[in-house]
């Protein structure tokens, strides 16, 4: 509760990593699977192998976003975006994401 | 002596001396540390959140490498709805509002979720919500929650088909209040079940429960034993934020796993949360407007900071509007609300907010 300035983007600014500006939301999928914040970093940063302080760093992460193909914050041609690049991301971090696991199903349901 | 200008749990701006603001600090930390038998702040963490409030700048941040993970409730409606949600009336869609959080406000994470939101009150309309999640799932990157309250009082006449227990308590009729809570929990744990088993048909990421227990010990009871099934049986997370700092005995005598409800605080609120299988955990530390935000912001500090060391799981701090050492104000300032992100990231050692 709390207009969207004076709330979310006042925590975004002081707080938040970043989404997907940077690493935030491959971080926040570690979360998902009950991990702590300093150990979810750890492993993201391992996987993408950079330094752990690199992963709310915008200038880093949207080249490397760009180069891994995970999706951009910009609108950019020809990059993933959406469930496309959280296909890359699942196998990126090695974890099950259900709604790409549940569209690999059903495409290879298709006949032919 | 200086002076710091800061603000009141309301919001409103107020002038103290160093000393006020010192004796603030230590008063809330201290209130804190009477009421859940946790430990106050230490020395160094009071001259931590001095210096925090002790800045004149509007903004403050924690360091940076501190960064946390941002999960919000409400889906996006503080984009759409309306002043009964601190909404701003614009005309977006669900869709259109959780994919600006995505890409204009860089949010870590984000949620689906109705304006009735509540999880009773979704069921009859549950296709839309599918539909609406496996849209938003195709185009989004962030993990997605679909987001409901338990809302007991729902399940109670008129609004819902079980006796009143705020009705029979006055009456005398406790056994019979007691009874028509303990139904109602039933109800509402296969609510919550349901929908929770429909999202994962979806194949959304996690499952929020928010504001949970606001109708006391029973609703936490529901949550927690409906939690206990969505881990057993789908591969949902469930993030499970709660309404205030304190289970309500409002049945007094309901137990979960051989622990009493009623009366628990944060750092105990966890332990069983995470016994049920949840996978973030949302503390709630309600805000005095009328004491001083360093007062609030200090207590908060030291509550997150108990929950934060007594937990295994991530700790996900409630910082809206009255919660979290947050101003009670629908407009809130920046420079408050700043000031409490800092202190319960880097003194409460949350996860995220």
């Amino acid at each position: 509760m709390g207009d969207p300035l004076g709330m979310s983007l006042s925590h975004a600014l002081a707080s938040g990593m970043g989404g997907i500006r940077t690493a935030g939301d491959l971080v926040a999928r570690m979360q998902l699977r009950k991990m702590r914040l300093a150990e979810a970093k750890e492993y993201v940063a391992g996987k993408l192998k950079v330094a752990v302080g690199d992963l709310a760093d915008s200038t880093v992460m949207r080249e490397l976003r760009a180069e891994l193909d995970i999706g951009v914050i910009t609108a950019v041609p020809g990059c993933a975006k959406g469930i496309d690049a959280k296909a890359r991301i699942a196998e990126l971090l090695g974890v099950e994401i259900p709604c790409v696991s549940k569209l690999a199903e059903r495409v290879a349901r298709r006949p032919g | 002596m200086g002076s710091i200008t800061t603000r009141m749990g309301d919001g409103y701006t107020v002038t103290l001396t160093t000393d006020e603001v010192r004796r603030d600090l230590s008063e809330g930390s201290e209130d804190a540390a009477r009421r859940g038998k946790i430990p106050a702040l230490d020395e160094r963490e009071i001259d931590y959140l001095f210096d925090l409030f002790d800045s004149p700048r509007r903004i403050v941040g924690v360091q940076r490498g501190h960064e946390a993970i941002l999960s919000k409730d409400g889906c996006g409606n503080t984009l759409y709805s309306a002043q009964l949600s601190s909404g701003v009336g614009l005309p977006l869609s669900r869709e259109q509002a959780i994919r600006t959080f995505e890409r204009a406000f860089g949010f870590d994470t984000f949620e689906l979720g109705h304006t009735d939101y509540t999880f009773k009150q979704v069921k009859p309309i549950v296709a839309l919500e599918q539909t609406t999640m496996e849209s938003v799932l195709l185009t989004t990157i962030v993990p997605l929650f679909y987001g409901a309250m338990p809302n007991l009082g729902l399940y109670a006449q008129p609004d819902g088909p079980f006796p009143n227990p705020s009705e029979l308590l006055p009456e005398g009729k406790v056994d019979e209040a007691r009874q028509a809570q303990e139904v109602a929990a039933e109800a509402c744990r296969r609510d919550i079940v349901w929908m929770g088993e429909k999202m994962a048909e979806t194949g959304a990421d996690g499952f929020n429960l928010d504001t949970t227990a606001a109708a006391g010990d029973a609703e936490f009871l529901a949550a927690l034993q409906a939690t206990e099934e969505l881990a057993a049986k789908t591969d949902l997370a469930v993030e499970m934020g709660m309404a205030a700092e304190v289970v309500l005995g409002f049945h007094g005598q309901l137990e979960y796993k051989g622990v009493r409800l009623a009366g628990l605080w944060p750092h105990q609120q966890v332990k069983l949360a995470e016994q049920a299988g949840v996978a973030i955990f949302g503390p709630v530390v309600n805000t005095n407007t009328r004491k001083s935000t360093p007062w609030n912001v200090a207590r908060a500090s030291t509550f997150v900071k108990a929950c934060s060391e007594a937990a295994s799981i991530p700790i996900h701090a409630n910082v809206g509007m009255g919660v979290g050492g947050v101003p009670m104000f629908e407009v809130p300032p920046p420079d408050a609300v700043t000031q409490a992100s800092v202190a319960l990231v880097e003194i409460g050692k949350a996860d995220g907010l």
